[in-house]
């Protein structure tokens, strides 16, 4: 589990199964497919009700896919980027009905963007079964220009829209599923110092 | 003044609804127009039996459009400390109330898409002010009533009139219950349920929901308890150097109340949390009965709720 | 009592002063020679008259000019005002609030009318004059939250109240210490504190929600709160902090007592009637170090606070490249001698 003194982010508790969830909606990236192996297990009745959302990202060549496929769930998405699955998603959450648990699992980018799309459809974000897997990248936000990165591992980092030297801020909005990146040399232009890849 | 700002407020109207539930209007003395309400909302009514100050939250049905007026609905309660029992023997058109400023401790989640509203008897009355607020929001709601027969609902018309075939009646009379099988599927994402009556079936319907994969955080109630009366105790309040005598019809709130100490209240029903107090010492068991702390805490014996629970024992030392 | 308001400007020439009755009313945050966190979280009752506590909501000789520098930044940038769609009765709440306020206590340059929900509402200072139905929206020339703060100084947060928590879903914030609405919109109370060091761990947050979450209507409160700002800017935004953050380098000792002022905000907070919400308002004043020292027990008590605060303090703040020469400007006016106890000049 990924523990943090950081405020305002959040706390992903770990993929426990709502055994009475009528739909376990479940979307997941890369290493967390590991986790909804192991929270589902082999309890064929949980996989049954399962509508389930993969993109591999960085761990496509573990084949996880194939393993989550073997499992049986009721309804599997392949997707082959984030952004397709989050589409996906969308639509599913379009139509989806009370009793459907909402499980998210991989990067913490990830995993915020689903819970951002759960809370559009008026889902409860402590409703929402979270469990972080893989790398410690964050999504960012320039505070400037207002535009995202995705997966930044260092910082200061330049911001990709408008080029500003961004210290990545330890504040996390769950809105936009993204830390606050703020200029570093504003108060001494062009003293920046060397990147440092802190979120491995 | 600890429970708030007071309104003092005259009986304009009082209408026997049903053989047990009776309608008040409440208007202000000082001509001012009432504040508005959230749905959901109570106010504390203090009522003065011969100079014994009885304290009871009761939930707004409405305000008229111009705040001339707040209405309530009580139920006569046959074991009860006094307070309903004073309002329908007692209180007539004209007579004075003092009120508190309205308090919401059962609000309308307004992130929800969906309102699924379950009231049973008298637990009508939050549903019926949260019903009005939804459809002056055009959002959508149900209404589930369900009550002993047709005479003792004492909302049918009213709510009939106003919201049509969005409320279903439940008569237990004619074997009609509310089965959480039928109205929880297919709800859309993003729905609420709220539901407030009889404690049994406050407890049927969140298990019903829990059981059909509903969150926590989607599962609302109120669980008012009127203050249930007991074997009486004294109360030492430490620190004002008081010691009291708790009756056996009276709450120790009230105790401490009528010994001249203001202590901090808000819902007088074991709910909001505001009149939490440190035990110094007691010599007997604490009889919790709120839902405010936790099973922990009630265990911990160092705080008490001092507006629903008693002392099954001789003398209770409070940090008052 | 009319107000005489100033014509002023808080960016580019920055020609901000205050008046010497405006310096006495400022509202000094030191009741004593030194500063920590504290839940100092009291009534908000009516104060002492001419005070900023006189009245609930306080208007002042700044606030045409404040009104003006608002709209500048709402126009370079519309996310500061923002609401969640779920928020509007409570933006109602707060024009009624607002509104009834401004118009009881400053009756000759504020009228409002109301016949049921037929309103009018006469803002002589801004020449405003609109009719319009209270609840409806396409009544109105902005959403009714951006309405009203257009109109009335200092920032306002609506907090809609949920699984025991504040949740800040709307607001309008364009008078900020360096923090972002459009970032923080959603958080929990907790959450949008998150970056203030220290006070979480002595539980000042737990305290302090716990207070509020049972903020009852017709008892507001409020605290206040501190930091500091070089030159008089309003907009102290970190969305514009890659340009104001330069102004933390330009102080010298010639220009300290012009340059460097003392921010104070002024936060209350009421709970709302139709919506359940809390408003919390952040009224920022501003206070130049040479106009501070007009009055001699805040000049040497400041100096005090300041030179003795703590570093992660002084950090958060900002304070840490300008804080040594403030000190030293201070010290000249701070002659050792005992402060007397409170807020006010003696």
């Amino acid at each position: 589990m990924l523990v943090s003194d950081i405020k305002s982010r959040p706390v992903y508790k770990g993929l426990t199964v709502d055994d009475a969830a009528r739909r376990h909606l479940v979307a997941a990236e890369g290493e967390g497919a590991l986790a909804v192996l192991e929270a589902f297990g082999d309890a064929p009745e949980a996989w049954s009700r399962m509508t389930l959302l993969y993109t591999p990202g960085g761990s496509a060549p573990a084949n996880h896919a194939e393993a989550l496929q073997a499992r049986a769930p009721d309804a599997f998405h392949l997707h082959p980027t984030r952004q397709t699955l989050m589409t996906r998603l969308r639509a599913l959450l379009d139509t989806a009905t009370m009793g459907t648990r909402l499980y998210a699992t991989g990067v913490e980018g990830f995993i915020g963007q689903v819970v951002a799309a759960g809370i559009e459809h008026g889902v409860d974000h402590f409703s929402i079964r979270t469990e972080h897997r893989g790398s410690l990248a964050r999504r960012v936000q320039c505070v400037h220009c207002k535009g995202f990165m995705d997966d930044v591992t260092v910082s200061p980092v330049t911001c990709a829209h408008c080029g500003v030297p961004l210290l990545v801020r330890d504040h996390y909005s769950r809105r936009l599923a993204a830390f606050q990146g703020v200029s570093i040399d504003a108060e001494c232009p062009g003293d920046v110092p060397a990147a440092e890849e802190i979120f491995k | 003044m600890s429970g708030g700002v007071e309104i003092p407020v005259r009986v304009v109207d009082v209408e026997q609804a049903t053989e047990t539930v009776k309608r008040f209007r409440l208007a202000p003395l000082s001509g001012e127009a009432l504040p508005p309400f959230s749905a959901g909302a109570h106010v504390v009514v203090t009522m003065d039996d011969h100079g014994r100050r009885i304290r009871n939250p009761y939930s707004l049905i409405d305000r008229a459009e111009d705040g001339s007026s707040y209405r309530i609905g009580v139920l006569r309660v046959p074991n009860s400390r006094g307070g309903s029992k004073f309002m329908h023997e007692n209180v007539k058109a004209g007579d004075r109330l003092v009120i508190t400023m309205p308090v919401n401790l059962f609000p309308i989640v307004r992130t929800g898409r969906k309102h699924l509203l379950v009231a049973g008897g008298i637990g009508v009355t939050p549903i019926y002010a949260m019903a009005n607020e939804l459809k002056r929001r055009s959002a959508p709601y149900e209404i589930h009533y369900a009550m002993r027969n047709e005479a003792s609902g004492a909302f049918i018309d009213e709510l009939r009139a106003a919201h049509g075939d969005k409320l279903k009646l439940y008569r237990d009379d004619m074997q009609e219950f509310v089965s959480v099988s039928e109205i929880l599927p297919n709800q859309p994402l993003g729905t609420h349920l709220y539901v407030c009556g009889p404690e049994g079936m406050i407890e049927a319907i969140l298990k019903g929901g829990r059981e059909a994969g509903w969150p926590e955080e989607n599962l609302h109630c109120e669980r008012f308890l009127a203050p249930t009366g007991g074997e009486p105790f004294s109360v030492v309040l430490q620190r004002a150097g008081i010691t009291a005598e708790v009756r056996s019809d009276q709450s120790l709130l009230e105790a401490i109340e009528e010994a001249g100490v203001d202590a901090p209240f808000l819902c007088r029903g074991g709910a909001c949390g505001q009149c939490e107090t440190t035990v110094v010492s007691c010599d007997g068991e604490l009889d919790h009965k709120d839902h405010y702390l936790t099973e922990e805490e009630h265990a911990s014996g160092k705080k008490i709720m001092i507006c629903v629970s008693r002392l099954k024992g001789r003398e209770l030392v409070l940090d008052l | 009592m009319t107000i005489q308001f100033k014509s002023e400007t808080f960016r580019d020439d920055f020609t901000f002063s205050n008046s010497p009755e405006a310096i006495r009313r400022f509202p000094f945050p030191f009741d004593k020679d030194e500063y920590m966190y504290a839940v100092n979280i009291e009534q908000h009752m009516p104060g002492p008259i001419k005070s900023p506590y006189e009245f609930p909501i306080d208007i002042d000789e700044h606030y045409v000019a404040e009104m003006r520098d608002r709209a500048l930044v709402l126009k370079e940038d519309p996310l500061r005002c923002q609401s969640l769609p779920h928020m509007l009765t409570a933006e109602w709440d707060l024009v009624e609030l607002l509104m009834e306020s401004m118009a009881k206590n400053y009756p000759e340059h504020f009228e409002l009318t109301r016949e049921g929900d037929a309103w009018h509402w006469i803002n002589r200072p801004l020449g405003i004059d609109q009719k319009f139905t209270f609840g409806d929206t396409s009544t109105l020339p902005y959403p009714p939250m951006e309405y009203i703060t257009r109109q009335c100084q200092g920032d306002f947060c609506l907090c809609d109240q949920r699984n025991d928590d504040l949740w800040m879903d709307a607001g309008i914030v364009t008078t900020q210490a360096d923090w972002s609405l459009d970032f923080d919109v959603g958080m929990s109370f907790k959450e949008w504190h998150g970056p203030v060091p220290l006070a979480h761990d002595i539980g000042v947050f737990d305290r302090a929600l716990k207070f509020l979450l049972n903020l009852q209507q017709g008892r507001p409160v409020r605290r206040l709160n501190w930091t500091m700002t070089i030159n008089p800017r309003l907009d102290t935004s970190p969305e514009n902090y890659h340009k104001w953050g330069i102004d933390r380098t330009t102080v010298t000792p010639e220009n300290v007592g012009n340059k460097v002022h003392l921010r104070v905000e002024l936060q209350a907070l009421w709970r709302l009637p139709r919506s359940n919400a809390i408003v919390f308002s952040i009224r920022a004043y501003l206070i130049k170090m040479e106009e501070l020292v007009t009055i001699p027990k805040w000049g040497r008590r400041f100096h005090r606070v300041l030179r003795d605060l703590r570093p992660e303090l002084a950090d958060y703040k900002g304070l840490t490249r300008f804080r040594q020469m403030t000190v030293d400007y201070l010290a000249k006016h701070d002659d050792g001698a005992p402060t007397s106890p409170g807020f006010f000049p003696d």
